[in-house]
């Protein structure tokens, strides 16, 4: 019993029947006077990158709520030790909360050991919590440092996953920068090398990422120091104005001038004493 | 082993999901999509899996390493969800890791096929990870256990894992023989493992294998261009 034409259900792939779709339903809801939902973006674009003796961290600086910038400055690499740096993606509140607790348990943890922490134990203690709340935290970090065993890179997601990498990338922005490494990833980079890397895969992520922007700040943390480059590039300045609107003193002729005084009373006097203490 | 589901068309509370300027694989989770492989032979064991992690549609990492060491002489094949699988086997590598010191003798292979079938099964509303336990102990040699979704424990002279299996079914059956040599168990494997990454989009990057035996676990990976080339066409 061969019919014509055989009744499948959409397989995936692009369908073009919600493009017309979606045209029908914004023009009934025009019709009553509603407007669709508009769209919200999580912005970001972290990276990292194992180098010759160390990691470089990047990140960019736009935060944003909804269609709206937040901080054009806001500073997405968090301290979790003196050896040992996050960057975080996703919900501003917990990357931010997520990664000061485990700096304080891996601060006391450390004083418990009498040792430097271990990027590893670090990683341990972030995937264990993140997991344990299912995925609700939604926390995107990308975790590198250096201890006793070498500089160490990873990438951790919301649900508690993690990957040990040379190079990783987080955010929304996170195929841009990707991009960039795939092309010019190279092991054991110089230092300059690798910053210059960084730097152009946030870069990446900035211009080409709606959810991302702002300046580009860089962490290198290597065996005997952490730079801590905030902002290492602005990338966005903003514009300096080529005209301007205000008159010159002197474009409006003075005629005549009348100086009137006004012979003022003093009528009441009170004192309120302010409290400085 | 994963369920595909037919993407039926629907409209109301979905409107603003995929109206969204953010991608899909921004919120999706972490999923080893995945082909896992692991064959017994005489005196030890040979497992492989291919290395490729997705968030949706997007690779999240191309390397992924998929055989977990839970003791010196027994790993596992993680498939499923990578929160999960990742979380489990550490769990069980801890319990095995103190249960193996208070017995002062290594563990066997049945013992940690349970530990992960015991979480497996207690949380099976909650997990999605489907495991292959495989080791070589003293008692028993080689031995490849199948604990999948649900929380099922049983043993299997070869076993094959994941959202790719399903390409390979007939090609295992056709191709295992009982008392293979070590040699021809890779060699079957990592064919094996060429054929369904081949076909499954959820698999690919390379084949990592390994062998377990007395003396010790020898891991080797097979890179994209070196994988065997079996298809004509």
């Amino acid at each position: 019993m061969a019919t014509l034409t055989v009744n499948r259900p959409p397989q995936g792939g692009f369908s073009f029947e919600n493009c017309r779709r979606n045209a029908l339903i914004e023009g009934e809801a025009n019709k009553v006077g509603c407007s669709l939902p508009s769209a919200r973006k999580t912005g970001t674009t972290i990276c990292g990158i194992v180098f010759k003796g160390g990691v470089v961290l990047g990140a960019d600086t736009r935060a944003t709520e909804g269609m709206v910038v937040a901080d054009k400055n806001c500073s997405k690499i968090h301290y979790i030790s003196p050896n040992i740096y996050c960057c975080g993606a996703g919900t501003a509140a917990d990357t931010e909360m997520t990664t000061q607790l485990i700096s304080s348990n891996l601060e006391l943890h450390a004083l418990s050991t009498g040792r430097l922490p271990r990027v590893a134990t670090a990683n341990r203690m972030l995937k264990q919590m993140l997991f344990r709340y299912q995925g609700y935290i939604g926390a995107a970090l990308v975790l590198g440092g250096i201890d006793c065993n070498g500089p160490h890179l990873y990438s951790i997601y919301p649900h508690g996953s993690t990957d040990k990498l040379p190079y990783v990338t987080m955010g929304s922005g996170s195929l841009a920068a990707m991009a960039v490494f795939e092309d010019r990833y190279k092991p054991d980079m110089e230092e300059e090398e690798a910053k210059q890397l960084v730097r152009d895969a946030i870069a990446a992520g900035i211009f080409n990422d709606l959810g991302s922007g702002s300046n580009i700040d860089l962490c290198v943390i290597s065996k005997s120091k952490v730079d801590y480059l905030r902002p290492h590039d602005e990338a966005n300045k903003k514009g300096v104005r080529t005209g301007d609107y205000k008159y010159k003193r002197g474009t409006t002729g003075v005629l005549t001038k009348v100086v009137a005084p006004l012979d003022l009373e003093v009528v009441e006097e009170t004192i309120q004493t302010m409290d400085t203490s | 082993m994963a369920a595909t589901a037919s993407m039926m068309q629907s409209f109301g509370p979905n409107l603003s999901a995929q109206n969204d300027l953010v991608p899909d694989w921004t919120r999706t989770e972490v999923s080893t999509g995945t082909t896992i492989m692991a064959v017994e032979y005489d005196g030890g064991v040979v497992i492989g899996a291919d290395s490729r992690t997705t968030t949706g549609a997007y690779i999240a990492n191309r390397v992924t390493d998929k055989l977990t060491p839970i003791h010196d002489r027994i790993f596992c094949c993680r498939s499923g969800s990578a929160a999960d699988t990742q979380a489990i086997a550490d769990v069980v590598a801890y319990q095995l890791g103190f249960h193996s010191i208070e017995l002062d003798e290594p563990p066997l292979v049945e013992t940690a096929a349970h530990l992960f079938k015991a979480s497996c099964y207690r949380y099976r509303e909650e997990l999605t990870a489907g495991i292959l336990v495989a080791g070589w102990d003293r008692r028993r040699g080689g031995q490849v256990y199948c604990v999948p979704i649900g929380g099922m424990l049983v043993r299997q002279p070869v076993s094959v894992g994941g959202s790719g299996s399903t390409y390979i079914y007939g090609f295992m059956d056709s191709n295992y023989k009982p008392s293979m040599s070590k040699e021809q168990c890779l060699e079957l494997t990592a064919t094996a493992l060429t054929l369904a990454m081949e076909r499954d989009g959820s698999s690919g990057g390379v084949v990592r294998l390994a062998s377990i035996s007395e003396d010790g676990v020898e891991r080797r990976v097979i890179l994209g261009n070196q994988l065997p080339k079996i298809s004509t066409h």
